[in-house]
């Protein structure tokens, strides 16, 4: 009986083992463990063994089902496997197929380096100012230290509605405007952003409609060196770590001392390239101390309080940025140009 | 100001400085040179040769052969064309071996059977501008003066070893539009001792008050006018070295009475001008208003007619000259001038200004007026002028200055304290280097203790207010030395304000939703900004227009953003990018007022425009042309993301340029607040671009609205049950009524309404359309049952029935 089983253990195996479906697997199941299959028959022999051998043979035949059963849910597993990767094989796709698009925009360029210097200028402290485009001759010029017939007139040709009433020429009658409204008490923390309007003809580097960004701290004890110190950090962290600034003294009239403020180029650190001119060194901002007779006009102590000012073109800034030759590619909106400043 | 390097070098000693060094240390202590320009535009080889013999070319008429010595054993032989060529002239040669401009070598030639060893210069064959080529040698070669060293470095006689600093002189720092202001800032800028000139005059005993007076109607007007008579003038050319001067700073010779007033100006800033004395027509100088309409033919030939507003030198009856702007013609100095009346004078700078603008003239003598000349320079600078021309042009100079308002005017002190310098700066400067600053700039002062009471000198009007000290000190302490601090003050919030907080929202919306931001002219046409301002209806505000514009195209300013926007879908289909979906946030501009007395509103717009594919997948045949509810789904976002979607409405609506069955007028809380809707098809074809669809919006209005906090709605504890219904409308019943009809009866159990399916066209009845609906109620209390949904939908039913003339479909 013992062999009996042992043959019915290998015979079964050899089969499992050559079962190439699960339909065959699931006929050797039944053949050898069925109810009517050579175990049961054999376990129903049992009865004429003696008594002390019954367990043993009982225990024997279990053996022999059980090492069946487990052979069989190997092989089973196994077949599923093999049919689950046959399956999945025959659903393979071309990954190198386009992907379902997904629409995206972005913003103009402008607005990408005026939100930047937003950002930066709002984690100093300052809050975004913004005023009128079209705006009086009062706050435009003579808030700003340039009265009537004053020669620096010149330097911004503008375009005049009437007598009185003009396109801002630059962002700084905001700062007149918020400066009046603090009612000589400081500190007055702004950064303006904005559209302005010169009478230029359009061409690569100018441009009739343009855009100014301008900061204005004014509070007891700011210095120059103040100034210093907050357009380093501005320069860089716009154009890096290693950036240096330069101040060369200039004229605003209304900022007294001004300056011109230099950052040291970025492409070549300074060691002179096309970007600079040769020169190490790019001009980006105008600045200085605001003009006591500003100060005064807006109700500021001069003797009391100082402040600096500083202001520059988003669009020069965009354009040394990104390489951007013309100027006029900002308002024409071509969409292969737009679609270029997706990370900025 | 165009400064030559070699003409400063007499009043500062530049030992050891470069041009180019000179024009750095300029620039960084605040007046920008903008150039470095060297007058030597490759030359080598050119010397000094005197013309021995000249004799026509044997076989040319228009050629010399000339026997010139340029300082070698034997004389040369060289051809040449010139005109005006001549035995004894001395003359720039080029020998073998030299290089012009443009690296053109001179090489050994055969002319016409000649042999040719150089080349006689012109002055323009040496790189000097056509149009500063004194007249009579405009065609031919250069003749140098009598003086001129045979074999000497031509460059050196003709200045074209010489450097020209081009300065960038802003408003304020007139007083270097001269020599004599220049040498100031340099010897400042570099601690170098100055050396300036001073005029002496040997005059004759004859007084000039026997031959001119002097009247002035208005002291504020003209506060000084002096007079010089100069007798025995020999009208002649200018030394070379007084042409090669002016040359260098771009003004073109033409003879010693007019040089030399051209050559003070430069030298002093002071514009002067020479009458021709006998010409004059009286022996009287009247200073005066011009009369309406009076007339002056100026030296240019020009008749000019004046007004009241100008001033003009008159002989007492006649105007000769219109003050500070230009001389007139009559009493023009010529060639054949023997006494001169010169003029030095000082008028008021907006007079001159208004004058040279209305007449459309700019001269250097009206640029220095009107940006404010040294008021203490101008007895200086006549004398000067009169020296010059005794020395230069053989004159005579009548005793004595015939002038009326006084000669100098006093000083002003500005205050300035070290410790506040210091406050300001954020410097550490010691008193004692305020005093070397102050030395250096030639300033004079009084100190009590760190306070500096400073005499300005009156050519630096610039400077009015401690303030301006401060600057002066700071710049000549040197910028680069300002240490580098953060402020000290107190801390405050930096934010965006919530009107800001949600334009950056929008845009951040609308960017990911696929549109592109851009940003276009404010400026535009009349009629463009008569057109798709479909927001405003029938009380038009008008127009802002600018009083000069440029152009037609940028006259008026816009009072909506659609039509630039369809410029920009117009700009890129004519490239051939046919999809285009973008946005624009910005200003526009009307009023109330016919004749603008105010500043006009501004408000600020968001607008849109989509034409093209919205969505394109064409492997997998997708493709989503724009079409009206690609917008409104874009919008309705939008309102969402402002908390406004359920107080939006859109109402079909008919306006100007967009098409009359596909537009809707939106409303928030019932007021107009913006339009959507399809390009007019007339007008999509008047701009020959493809179907488009627009939308715009008040901004201030969506920002402006009253929207409560985000507040957390209990997720749901009960499953809610779904019934949809299929409704059977007239064409004319708007889905969207029908929708808000079902909420409306459908109560507080209806949790939500939505439309799933449209369907119109066959199988349907004429004039009809079939919308379903999906109800979904929800109690937040219990579990609902059938019976509870039954009674509420019935009513719904019994509603959209009863209100919308409907039928269930099916």
């Amino acid at each position: 009986m013992q062999e009996r089983l042992m043959t019915l253990q290998g015979e079964a195996v050899e089969k499992i083992e050559k079962a190439g479906s699960l339909k065959e697997l699931q006929d050797i199941r039944v053949e050898y463990l069925g109810k009517k299959g050579p175990i049961t028959e054999v376990l129903k022999g049992m009865g004429k063994l003696p008594a002390e051998e019954r367990p043993k043979m009982g225990q024997l035949a279990n053996d022999v089902r059980d090492a069946i059963t487990q052979k069989v849910e190997t092989k089973q597993e196994k077949l599923e496997r093999e049919a689950l990767d046959a399956k999945l094989s025959s659903e393979t796709i071309d990954v190198t197929l386009p992907g379902r698009p997904v629409r995206k925009g972005n913003a103009h360029p402008l607005t990408a380096v005026v939100e930047e210097i937003e950002d930066l200028f709002i984690g100093m402290g300052f809050s975004v100012a913004e005023g009128p485009e079209v705006e009086t001759d009062y706050y435009n010029f003579e808030a700003l230290n340039l009265p009537k017939n004053h020669p620096a007139r010149d330097m911004q040709d503008s375009f005049f509605i009437t007598e009185d009433i003009l396109l801002r020429t630059q962002t700084s009658p905001v700062q007149a405007r918020t400066m009046e409204k603090h009612e000589g008490r400081g500190p007055v923390k702004i950064i303006s952003p904005g559209k302005v309007y010169r009478r230029d003809t359009d061409d690569a580097t100018h441009s009739h409609q343009f855009m100014q960004i301008e900061g204005l701290y004014v509070d007891k004890n700011v210095r120059m060196s103040d100034l210093k110190g907050t357009l380093t950090l501005f320069a860089q962290k716009l154009f890096g770590a290693e950036r240096e600034i330069r101040l060369r003294p200039s004229f605003f009239p209304f900022t007294e001392p001004s300056v011109e403020v230099d950052v040291s180029c970025f492409k070549c650190n300074g060691k002179g390239c096309s970007i600079c001119k040769r020169t190490g060194w790019i001009e980006i901002l105008g600045a200085g101390m605001v003009h006591p007779n500003v100060l005064e006009m807006a109700g500021f102590d001069s003797k009391e309080y100082t402040g600096f000012a500083f202001g520059m073109g988003p669009e020069r800034i965009a354009m040394l940025k990104y390489g951007i030759d013309d100027i006029r590619h900002f308002y024409a909106n071509d969409v292969r140009f737009l679609e270029q400043f997706k990370r900025a | 100001m165009l400064v030559s390097y070699n003409w400063l070098k007499e009043y500062v000693d530049l030992e050891g400085v470069t041009p180019d060094e000179l024009a750095d240390r300029i620039t960084k202590s605040g007046i920008e040179v903008e150039g470095v320009e060297s007058l030597n535009k490759g030359i080598s080889g050119v010397v000094v040769g005197h013309v021995e013999a000249c004799e026509q070319h044997p076989n040319a008429d228009k050629l010399n052969v000339c026997k010139v010595n340029i300082g070698e054993d034997e004389p040369v032989q060289i051809i040449c064309g010139a005109p005006n060529v001549a035995a004894g002239q001395k003359v720039a040669v080029a020998k073998v071996g030299a290089v012009l401009p443009g690296d053109f070598k001179i090489k050994k030639a055969k002319l016409r059977g000649e042999a040719s060893h150089g080349m006689i210069c012109s002055l323009e064959e040496l790189g000097v501008d056509a149009k500063m080529v004194p007249k009579e040698f405009a065609d031919g070669i250069y003749v140098l003066q009598e003086d001129a060293e045979v074999g000497s470095d031509a460059l050196a006689a003709l200045n074209l070893d010489d450097h020209i600093l081009e300065l960038g002189l802003t408003p304020n720092r007139a007083d270097c539009l001269n020599m004599v202001g220049v040498a100031y800032e340099v010897s400042a800028v570099l601690e170098k001792q100055l050396n300036l000139p001073k005029p002496t005059l040997s005059e004759t005993t004859e007084s000039a008050s026997d031959f001119i007076s002097v009247n002035i109607d208005d002291l504020e007007d003209n506060p000084y006018y002096g007079a010089k008579v100069i007798r025995n003038i020999q009208v002649g050319p200018s030394p070379e070295w007084m042409q090669n001067r002016l040359i260098a700073a771009g003004i073109r010779p033409i003879n010693n009475v007019v040089d030399i007033t051209n050559y003070v100006l430069l030298e002093y800033g002071q514009p002067l001008h020479a009458f021709d004395y006998d010409r004059f027509g009286s022996k009287e100088i009247l200073v005066r208003r011009a009369k309406d309409g009076e007339e002056i033919v100026t030296l240019d030939d020009e008749k000019r007619k004046l007004e009241a507003h100008h001033l003009v030198i008159t002989n007492g009856s006649e105007p000769v000259a219109v003050a500070g702007v230009m001389g007139g013609a009559d009493s023009e100095v010529s060639d054949t001038t023997t006494t001169v009346l010169l003029e030095a004078a000082y008028f008021n700078p907006s007079l001159v200004r208004q004058a040279s603008k209305d007449l459309g003239l700019r001269s250097e003598s009206s640029t220095r007026f009107e940006k404010g000349i040294d008021r203490n320079r101008v007895y200086e600078a006549a004398n000067r002028a009169a020296q010059l021309l005794e020395e230069l042009a053989g004159g005579e100079v009548l005793e004595g200055m015939v002038e009326e308002g006084p000669r100098y005017v006093d000083h002003y002190n500005v205050t300035v304290s070290g410790t506040r310098a210091n406050k300001v700066l954020g410097t550490s400067i010691q008193t004692e280097d305020i005093h070397k600053i102050f030395k250096r700039l030639d300033f004079a002062y009084e100190v009590e203790e760190d306070v500096f009471n400073v005499e300005v000198p009156t050519r630096r009007p610039d400077i009015t207010l401690e303030e301006d000290l401060i600057e002066e000190i700071g710049r000549i302490y040197g910028y680069d030395r300002i240490p580098t601090t953060l402020p000290e003050g107190s801390t405050t919030p930096g934010e965006l304000n919530p009107a800001q907080k949600k334009r950056r929202l929008v845009r951040r919306y609308l960017q990911d939703s696929g549109l592109y931001q851009a940003i276009t002219y404010s400026l535009t046409t009349e009629e463009k900004a008569n057109r798709y301002h479909g927001l405003a209806t029938e009380d038009q505000p008008a127009y802002v227009g600018v009083s000069m514009p440029m152009s037609e195209e940028r006259a008026v300013l816009r009072r909506t953003i659609l039509p630039q926007l369809l410029e920009v879908v117009q700009y890129n289909q004519n490239r051939q990018i046919n999809d285009v979906a973008i946005f624009e946030v910005g200003s526009t501009y009307m009023t109330e007022e016919s004749k603008l007395k105010n500043l006009p509103n501004e408000h600020q717009k968001l607008a849109g425009a989509f034409t093209g594919l919205w969505h394109s997948h064409p492997w997998q045949q997708e493709k989503k042309p724009v079409d009206f509810y690609v917008v409104k789904g874009v919008l309705d976002g939008l309102f969402e993301k402002l908390g406004l979607n359920d107080r939006i409405v859109y109402q079909q609506a008919k306006r100007e340029g967009f098409h009359p069955g596909r537009t809707a007028i939106l409303l928030l809380d019932g007021k107009q607040i913006g339009i959507v809707g399809q390009l007019h098809p007339a007008d999509q074809k008047e701009w020959d671009i493809k179907e488009t669809y627009l939308f715009e919006l008040e901004l201030d209005e969506l920002f402006s609205a009253d929207v409560p906090p985000v507040v957390y709605n209990a997720l749901p504890r009960y499953p809610s049950i779904s019934r949809d219904i299929a409704l059977i409308l007239d064409q004319d019943v708007q889905a969207g009524e029908v929708q808000a009809g079902i909420q409306a009866a459908g109560g507080d159990l209806l949790k939500q309404v939505s439309i799933f399916d449209l369907y119109e066209g066959e199988h349907m009845d004429e004039g009809k359309k079939s919308v379903a609906y999906s109800l979904t109620y929800y109690n937040p209390e219990k579990t609902l049952t059938d019976e509870d949904v039954e009674k509420v939908h019935h009513k719904v039913i019994d509603y959209v029935k009863d209100q919308f003339n409907a039928t269930m479909r099916g």
